[in-house]
């Protein structure tokens, strides 16, 4: 991301944005109330961009950008936030309903044919499942 | 029996609309009716004296009058008859105008029907009214305090100084609940034990407050100005048990007391002996034997006998009781701190150098003692929030106290260690009270270092003991690691445990957050809704110093306003059993929700009126319709039913509501105020409550050609008897199995609530029961006459 600072704008799209993500996430994003315990015991917090207090902050303000972070693909889904949340928000849905959004665009980032015998051979299935789902539209 | 009937014109509020010439002539030359008379305003001066004047020529016995409803000139009208030497009470009103006139303002035809109906009814109710008369009950000047912290000592006093016998009852052994145990207080920083000890002396040495330390409520049953309680005498194992009076304090035994545990008092900070001053401003300053690690049952030991000069130590004391009866309760239990290890993720309990806020006060305490039994290290961290405003225990409010007493306790620290490093992490920083802003912003000024961030979870660090704590700071977006000599909880403010059982006994109301609930949250903010109960201090919910006080005096100033009449009137419309009809089952022996009937020596039951609130919830239980209510009787009803429905002709549906006077009947004359349009084929009478509908009453309105009954009440939440619902409940379950039982379909009974402002779902409702009744068959002659319990 471009580390300068930019202005943010409240347009009818950041409200729709917004609406987006909690129509798929179901869970009050504005309830959130920024305490931080969701970043601070994140077990991958150091290998994320923005921390994930941050996504839902952003999420918010509507700010799409956040669908090109790092963060939202380094959650595991371990829910250690989601039961510490004091205000019972699950964060990682949330982190869910992103990449939703992303893969609903459906974009190929690999060619399946361009695996080879031995890839398939050596690749643990997990992490073939995990390729798929993530980098196949 | 000579019945008077008046209608009232309203000046044409209800003479446009309804036909009073037919209605008059419909009533004239009735059973006993000895004159009706029309007047263009009742409620005046005129038509007033009219009603007296009649009662005087014609010696009525009885007086029905048609006009507006019954919460506008009820009382004016009791006045008249009262004034021509007739009881108030040998009166009914129809409702001609909210009801009728108003209602069905377009249909002047349907208007005078109902009207018809509703004045039958309040004739047929009339013929079975009694005179009732209103007690009057004498109050005295006792009341009991229960809690001996700083609420309860501020409403004693004030109750004391203004002349009230104060029985004051505290669990522990010393007065002054957890003030006492405060270094200083915010944001003035005075200290906490210098302005309490005060007031705690003048407790002890009051003439109008007798102090019972050790006690605890056994039980407590009551209502209306009337309480008796059962209070335990904890042993203290010193002579004698009620006072203590062999106890001189002169600390020998103590000397010689050969086994030591953490002080309680302090927060286990310090030790004490097994015998003991639970703290050194202790109230009454007496001596307490600490059984758990005493070793005279054990081993024998005497040690402190032996050097007591008094001879006061009794090892073998055993409970004793003391009863005491008063006429109003002052509930002042306070909080108990949120057990920290609910939150596990914070190690409290299982790491050395996590201590919670109680604790911290005493640490501070003593930390400028040249040897502090606990030192803080170098740098200090305190977490708000823990047991607040965390859904994860269940805990959504805010303790309010919690950010204001960590600033307090770090500024202390701050100034007697200047070179500690403090940091404070709170979520949002409250500093909403007087000074609190200042006081927050001089402690930023001294360096305490305030991070916005909630920490996650701790590490402790297994040889040097360092706390190392996990939390982002939400305001520059950086994961802060750090490790800590010592971590503070800033944990909050919990209902107290002792609390449950009072308000169990007394059927207080509790809150969502599970403290105890004032009658109104802004208007009587320390009235309960159990008449003669009032709350003080934190019972009520989580309150600072000034506030706790403030009102503490409130609590005290409300019992002196409410005993100041000297003698209180009981409503005359209570329960009240028919000797001749108690068989002595004793089915509504349990059942009572304020316990205010009771067996006789003959095992009939009896009504205890100085607890009965009115609501008829036992009517329904007696088999034998033994049990009756004053105003709103079995006959009363049955008859008022019976008339309403006399009118129906056939083709016509019928729906009978029985509304409650709080919120269904007052619902419905607000939809006559604003003149707004319902189906007219419903008759709506009073009831005081949902509750009072037994499944007789439900069944006869049936035989006597109800099509739809509905049972309207205000909603469980606020209702003014919070049992209602589970009554009415019950017995229309009954009233359903009847139906069932004769072929007749079930949802022809109705329940529901309503609130008096909610109009639009009083017009949907009926206008819904009319639809619903005219898809629904009729039920046959036979059918109907089965149904009447009054014919078994």
């Amino acid at each position: 991301m471009d580390d300068r600072i930019k202005k943010v704008k409240l347009t009818d799209r950041s409200v729709e944005f917004l609406r987006q993500v909690e129509e798929i996430s179901g869970e009050a994003i504005t309830a959130c109330e920024q305490c931080g315990t969701c970043s601070g015991g994140c077990p991958f917090v150091e290998e994320m961009d923005i921390t994930p207090s941050q996504i839902m902050r952003k999420v918010m303000l509507g700010q799409e950008e956040v669908l090109h972070t790092r963060t939202m693909w380094i959650c595991a889904s371990c829910f250690t936030c989601t039961v510490r949340c004091p205000r019972k928000l699950d964060v990682s849905k949330v982190a869910e309903a992103l990449r939703q959004i992303r893969l609903r665009e459906a974009l190929d980032h690999i060619d399946v044919n361009d695996l080879t015998e031995d890839d398939v051979d050596r690749l643990p299935t997990i992490a073939l499942v995990s390729a798929y789902r993530k980098l196949t539209g | 029996m000579k019945i008077g009937v008046y209608l009232c014109q309203c000046g044409g509020n209800i003479s446009n609309t309804v036909d009073l010439e037919a209605i008059q002539k419909h009533i004239e030359g009735g059973d006993e009716i000895a004159v009706v008379r029309q007047e263009s305003h009742l409620c005046s001066g005129a038509g007033q004296k009219a009603i007296i004047d009649d009662i005087g020529a014609f010696d009525l016995d009885r007086v029905v009058i048609a006009s507006c409803s019954p919460q506008f000139h009820e009382k004016t009208f009791r006045g008249a008859l009262s004034r021509a030497g007739l009881n108030p009470y040998m009166l009914e009103i129809a409702n001609f105008r909210e009801h009728c006139s108003w209602a069905h303002k377009d249909n002047p035809e349907a208007a005078t029907v109902k009207a018809t109906d509703l004045l039958d009814a309040s004739i047929g109710k009339v013929r079975h009214n009694v005179p009732l008369e209103e007690k009057m009950m004498k109050m005295g000047d006792d009341v009991l305090v229960i809690g001996g912290g700083i609420a309860g000592i501020q409403t004693a006093l004030d109750l004391a100084d203004s002349g009230k016998n104060v029985t004051l009852v505290e669990r522990q052994p010393t007065i002054g609940g957890n003030m006492a145990l405060l270094t200083k207080t915010f944001p003035t920083e005075d200290c906490a034990s210098c302005i309490l000890s005060p007031k705690m002396a003048e407790v002890e040495g009051h003439p109008k407050i007798n102090l019972i330390v050790d006690g605890e409520i056994e039980s407590i049953k009551g209502h209306r100005l009337h309480f008796e309680a059962k209070i335990k005498h904890k042993p203290r194992y010193i002579s004698p048990e009620i006072n203590m009076d062999e106890c001189i304090g002169c600390a020998l035994c103590e000397e010689a007391c050969p086994v030591s545990a953490p002080n309680h008092w302090e927060q286990g900070v310090v030790q004490r002996k097994a015998i003991y001053i639970p703290a050194p401003h202790a109230i009454p300053y007496k001596y307490i034997i600490d059984k758990d690690i005493c070793l005279h049952d054990s081993e024998g030991c005497t040690a402190c006998f032996d050097v007591c000069p008094q001879k006061a130590m009794v090892f073998d004391q055993e409970p004793e009781y003391t009863n005491v009866a008063v006429d109003a309760v002052v509930v002042a239990t306070g909080y108990d701190i949120f057990d920290s290890r609910e939150k596990p993720v914070f190690g409290y309990g299982e790491f050395k150098n996590v201590v919670n806020g109680l604790e911290m006060e005493r640490i501070v305490d003593h930390i400028t003692e040249k040897n502090p039994p606990r030192d803080v290290g170098k740098r200090v961290a305190f977490i708000q929030c823990v047991g607040s405003r965390d859904e994860q225990v269940g805990r959504e409010y805010c303790s309010r106290v919690c950010c204001m007493y960590s600033t307090k306790l770090a500024s202390l620290l701050k100034q007697a260690r200047p070179e500690t490093d403090i940091y404070i992490f709170y979520t949002d920083l409250r500093a909403f009270g007087k000074g609190f802003e200042e006081y927050y912003k001089r402690a930023q000024k001294m360096g305490i270092k305030f991070i916005r961030g909630k920490p996650a979870e701790f590490k402790e660090d297994p040889k040097t003991k360092m706390v190392t704590v996990l939390v982002e700071d939400t305001l520059s977006r950086q994961i802060i690691e750090a490790e800590f000599d010592l971590v503070v909880l800033a944990a909050g403010l919990t209902p107290s445990k002792s609390t449950e059982k009072i308000a169990e006994h007394l059927k207080l109301a509790v809150s969502d957050d599970g403290f105890l609930k004032e009658a109104h949250p802004k208007y009587r903010p320390v009235d309960t809704l159990v008449e003669g109960v009032f709350l003080a201090g934190t019972v009520q919910g989580p309150k600072d110093i000034p506030d706790t006080v403030a009102q503490g005096s409130a609590a005290a100033g409300r019992v002196i306003a409410t005993l100041a009449k000297g003698e209180f009137a009981v409503d005359p419309m209570l329960a009240f059993v028919h000797d001749d009809k108690c068989t002595a089952c004793g089915a509504c022996f349990d059942i009572c929700p304020v316990n205010a009937i009771a067996a006789k020596p003959d095992g009939k039951a009896e009504i205890k009126e100085t607890l009965c609130v009115g609501c008829g919830a036992c009517l329904g239980a007696c088999p034998e319709e033994a049990i009756d209510l004053n105003g709103f009787t079995n006959m009363q009803l049955y008859s008022a039913v019976e008339a309403a429905l006399a009118g129906k002709k056939p083709g016509e549906k019928r729906a009978v509501v029985f509304g409650d006077s709080n919120c269904t009947y007052r619902v419905a004359d607000a939809a006559g105020v604003r003149k707004m349009k319902y189906a007219n084929d419903n008759r709506v009478l009073m009831v005081p409550s949902s509750c009072r509908i037994t499944p007789n009453l439900v069944a006869f309105a049936f035989a006597k050609g109800a099509d739809i009954v509905l049972i309207g009440d205000c909603p469980e939440k606020g209702n003014k008897f919070e049992w209602a619902h589970d009554f009415a409940k019950k017995y229309i379950e009954q009233a359903k199995q009847i139906l069932t039982d004769k072929g007749i379909e079930t949802d022809r009974i109705v329940f529901d609530d309503f609130t008096a402002s909610n109009l639009p779902k009083f017009v949907e409702t009926m206008n819904a029961l009319s639809e619903k009744m005219k898809k629904l068959p009729d039920i046959d002659s036979k059918t109907r006459a089965d149904l009447n319990p009054l014919e078994k």
